[in-house]
């Protein structure tokens, strides 16, 4: 039965306050029965208080072939992590 | 106020639910290994174990009510089915994921409302087992009244496979609406709902459902059967005989 359902991916929110993280995915007829199996399958030792699910073909991943031309460019531009300031010793939290 | 009621009615009562509880949670229990899907298999674990949960709350008090001693484990693995107090319903064969949602939905709607007025019992033991239960069933209904609506409002198979298991099961429907004497003595005591308040509430949650699930309401009379009275159809022995087999063969056995 299951083969005929769509996939949906899972993301739950752990606690409240903290983002939505991807934990897997379920089979589903559609998105109320999604949050149902999610609930089942992903919740049963209180790892959440949110759930939501998307259909795995709405979503649009890069193209790993593009990795270089995405990817690659900042590879040369260190001085965009700010590890390059001297932090004052006064400043203790940062 | 329940302090002026014999133990052995409370008792009894209070085994009425948890047997319910039970019986229905061994029924879906069988379903493990074996749903139309791995995620529907899941479910109806969690549900089972939700339901098994209750029980053990629930017989664990009726052995305190009792006072001989026997704990959760005695009553559920050391009694026939004649002790049984379930309602027939509860008890009724899975037959196919169908009959089994349809078995299931027919029970939730019954618990949601017993729970819901068992909440403000004045046997407050009562009252806060059925305020955790509650919360659980509220899912069950979700989830078996979602599926009904599914396979009823489906294709044609399903349609008419849900609608033949409503055919079969609604005749032990009556059983939960309809008073003994031991149901009328907790009601006057406060303890339990009065059924005929139930019912109502119970068959206007039926019909909403039914009707978006393009399923007509059985014509089929209703019977009084009496499990709650410990009188079972012959599927509730069977049931047992798997369920008990192992802790009265070896007593005592661990883990």
């Amino acid at each position: 039965m299951s083969d005929d359902w769509p996939l949906f991916e899972v993301f739950i929110r752990a606690r409240s306050g903290l983002e939505h993280k991807h934990v897997g995915s379920v089979h589903a007829a559609d998105a109320r029965m999604a949050i149902e199996h999610a609930r089942d399958v992903y919740t049963r030792r209180q790892e959440g208080v949110s759930i939501w699910v998307v259909r795995s073909s709405e979503i649009t991943a890069s193209d790993p072939e593009e990795a270089e031309a995405l990817f690659e460019p900042a590879r040369d531009k260190v001085y965009r992590h700010p590890t390059f300031y001297a932090i004052p010793d006064e400043v203790k939290n940062l | 106020m329940t302090s002026t009621l014999p133990a052995q009615a409370r008792f009894r009562y209070v085994l009425r639910l948890a047997d319910t509880s039970l019986v229905l949670g061994q029924r879906l229990g069988e379903w493990v290994g074996h749903a139309p899907a791995l995620e529907e298999d899941l479910a109806l674990a969690n549900i089972a174990l939700d339901l098994i949960g209750q029980a053990r709350l629930l017989l664990a008090y009726a052995g305190e009510i009792e006072g001989r001693g026997r704990d959760e484990d005695a009553l559920a693995f050391l009694r026939d089915a004649p002790q049984f107090c379930n309602v027939s319903l509860a008890e009724q064969p899975n037959g196919g994921f169908g009959r089994t949602i349809v078995r299931q939905f027919l029970l939730d709607a019954w618990q949601l409302e017993l729970y819901e007025a068992l909440a403000g019992s004045a046997d407050a033991r009562l009252a806060e087992i059925a305020a955790k239960a509650l919360k659980e069933t509220r899912y069950h209904l979700r989830f078996s009244a979602g599926w009904l609506v599914r396979l009823g409002d489906g294709t044609a198979e399903s349609h008419a496979r849900v609608s033949q298991a409503l055919a079969a099961l609604w005749r032990f429907t009556e059983e939960l609406l309809t008073p003994d004497a031991l149901d009328e003595q907790m009601a006057a005591a406060g303890v339990a709902p009065p059924l005929a308040t139930l019912r109502p509430r119970w068959e206007g949650r039926v019909a909403e459902v039914l009707e978006e699930a393009t399923l007509k309401r059985p014509e089929a009379a209703r019977h009084p059967w009496h499990g709650k009275r410990g009188v079972h159809t012959e599927h509730l022995g069977h049931m047992l005989a798997e369920m008990q087999h192992l802790p009265r063969t070896y007593p005592g056995a661990r883990w």
